[in-house]
């Protein structure tokens, strides 16, 4: 072809997108260093004293840090399980409802919550989880005497986050599932039916194979959030009280580094976070390049 | 579809319908019951006697909030962040998608510049250099800390997006463009640009939507009231914690001070955009992203 010549064009067209990601996405990578420093604000990343590992033998002493990394980890499991399995369910669910305008009202609506962001939503869950808030005047009706401070109770803290996230996202997490099960040929049922397969057999060797590869593409990336316990959310709901279990490593992160200006130790939890990310999404990518000959690009 | 009519299908059907309603409505019950406490009066909603219908209609928290200049001031920061913000991703979503959807036999640069881009998906400096970058390029208290940080985040998946739906547009049609003489840049403008809506709206929908919602870039690029956004704003003023609760009897203290109606009405106003904006998300984003997933 004789586009050949182009390339300066398009390299022209690249730089604006390329010094964009260059200066908020790349720069801010060096930035790492300062794990390694006695970093002086006014000094700078160049010119602040190295300290070698110092602040990463700091960081593994504190007790907090072990208690950030196992809250993270905890919620972000619980998260990760109930965002595969809801949405399958459901999707499931919806594709057995033969009534086709309520199949998509439903679809219509509940896609919605994932685009409100947790401030909004955090200020709904805790107007309605307060202490004189629907729920615990409705459990005041079925027998309950004292209203729960839910947001103050460490124990539940962790499943409620859980729970809010899933009940945020599954409706966006079920289109992928749709898609996958609107590319099942339809002749299969009808050649299950007569050979005098029900609904539930249909459902066993017909839906379930047609999606195992998008169930099991889904389960492999969400290995690389396995860090990722969503600060937005968890900022928005904790408190003090909950910090023995609620508090993860970006909220931590939040508040010593930008709060009490701990620069150093912030970094170095960060960067441990992000190095574990990098290894964790790394191999998600591999094994699900092996298993469903999956690629990004 | 074969039609399976036994009693059992039925129940299961009933059953079905039952439950997929219950979930449905959970996902906006909570959204209704927001805008009833907003136009209901303070003392019916501290007496608990709001659920799902204005209790003492009155208008008086969105009066109040009319003569808040803080209100508007971070209402109009974010509506001009978002139409920064999705212009700008708009634009550059385009002109860098496509030279990388060409092949590496056309672009030889292709494959390494795109696994720059994956990697600043895979990895990133953090919270703490990120701030520092923001603050040594001098952008605290500027808007454009907040359309560019946040939209360099959402632009590399935008990119790969758009890269992924530009290579599967038909081959037949640039060679025909190239034929009459088309160059690179009208081959974009006037050819995949308008071929690619589904996808270029889907992206430019999801980055106006990140960033209304966006809020902590507002609160750490800001260090004071005025230069908030509205979601900053309101996580500021409405939902945050007090640093210093140590038991529960002072978080029910905390709770009987609050405002609730006034609270439920900046809630609401917040979500206004959104829900603006959400019928023309419901009409691209499942196309988008499922044309943009595959690959040849």
């Amino acid at each position: 072809m004789k586009s050949k010549g182009y390339v300066k064009h398009y390299i022209l067209m690249l730089l604006p997108g390329y010094i964009w990601v260059a200066v908020f996405c790349i720069f801010p990578m060096f930035g790492i260093v300062i794990a390694f420093q006695d970093f002086n604000p006014s000094k700078g990343m160049l010119g602040s004293e190295w300290i070698g590992l110092g602040t990463f033998r700091y960081m593994f002493e504190l007790e907090d840090t072990k208690q950030i990394f196992f809250n993270t980890l905890f919620i972000a499991c619980m998260k990760i399980i109930g965002n595969l399995l809801v949405p399958l369910i459901f999707a499931l669910m919806l594709n057995e409802l033969r009534i086709m305008i309520l199949k998509r009202t439903i679809q219509t609506i509940v896609y919605l919550p994932h685009f409100l962001s947790w401030v909004i939503l955090g200020g709904i869950i805790l107007d309605i989880f307060s202490y004189d808030g629907p729920v615990n005047q409705i459990l005041s009706v079925f027998g309950l005497k004292e209203p729960i401070l839910f947001f103050a109770k460490p124990e539940i803290f962790p499943f409620f986050v859980a729970g809010s996230d899933v009940w945020k996202e599954f409706g966006f997490n079920t289109i992928i599932y749709l898609a996958a099960l609107t590319g099942i040929n339809p002749a299969l049922y009808e050649a299950a039916a007569i050979d005098g397969a029900g609904r539930f057999r249909g459902l066993w060797h017909i839906t379930l194979p047609g999606i195992r590869t998008t169930a099991v593409l889904l389960a492999v990336l969400s290995l690389g959030k396995i860090l990722n316990a969503g600060f937005d959310q968890v900022f928005n709901l904790y408190n003090p009280l909950v910090y023995s279990t609620g508090d993860i490593i970006d909220t931590w992160v939040y508040r010593v580094g930008l709060l009490d200006l701990q620069y150093e130790l912030a970094t170095a939890v960060g960067l441990l976070k992000s190095v574990v990310g990098l290894i964790m999404i790394t191999i998600s990518y591999g094994l699900a390049y092996k298993l469903t000959n999956y690629r990004i690009f | 579809m074969v039609r399976d009519t036994t009693i059992g299908s039925r129940l299961f059907d009933a059953a079905l319908i039952v439950i997929l309603c219950v979930i449905t409505i959970s996902c906006i019950l909570p959204i209704w019951y927001t805008f009833c406490l907003s136009l209901s009066s303070k003392s019916a909603a501290a007496a608990g006697l709001v659920w799902l219908w204005p209790v003492d209609f009155n208008t008086g928290s969105y009066r109040q909030i009319m003569s808040d200049t803080q209100f508007f001031r971070s209402f109009w920061i974010s509506i001009q962040r978002v139409v920064l913000g999705g212009l700008l991703n708009f634009i550059v979503v385009a002109l860098t998608a496509f030279p990388l959807s060409r092949s590496p036999r056309e672009f030889r640069q292709r494959n390494a510049l795109m696994w720059i881009l994956v990697f600043t998906m895979l990895f990133n400096g953090g919270l703490i250099p990120l701030y520092l970058t923001v603050k040594s390029l001098g952008l605290i208290n500027n808007i454009w800390a907040l359309v560019l940080t946040e939209g360099a985040h959402g632009l590399v998946f935008n990119v790969i997006l758009t890269v992924n739906f530009f290579r599967n547009l038909p081959k037949e049609l640039e060679e025909a463009a190239l034929v009459d003489g088309a160059g690179p840049w009208r081959i974009l403008t006037q050819l995949f640009v308008p071929l690619s809506v589904p996808v270029l709206a889907t992206v430019t929908l999801f980055s106006i939507v990140s960033h209304w919602n966006e809020f902590l870039y507002g609160l750490i690029f800001a260090t004071r009231e005025e230069f908030y956004p509205l979601q900053t704003y309101i996580q500021q003023l409405v939902i945050v914690f007090n640093p210093n609760i140590i038991n529960e009897e002072q978080m029910k203290m905390m709770a009987e001070l609050s405002n609730r109606t006034l609270n439920a009405a900046k809630i609401f106003i917040a979500m206004i955009p959104v829900l603006i904006v959400y019928p023309f998300l419901q009409r691209y984003f499942i196309h988008g992203i499922t044309l943009g997933s595959v690959k040849e």
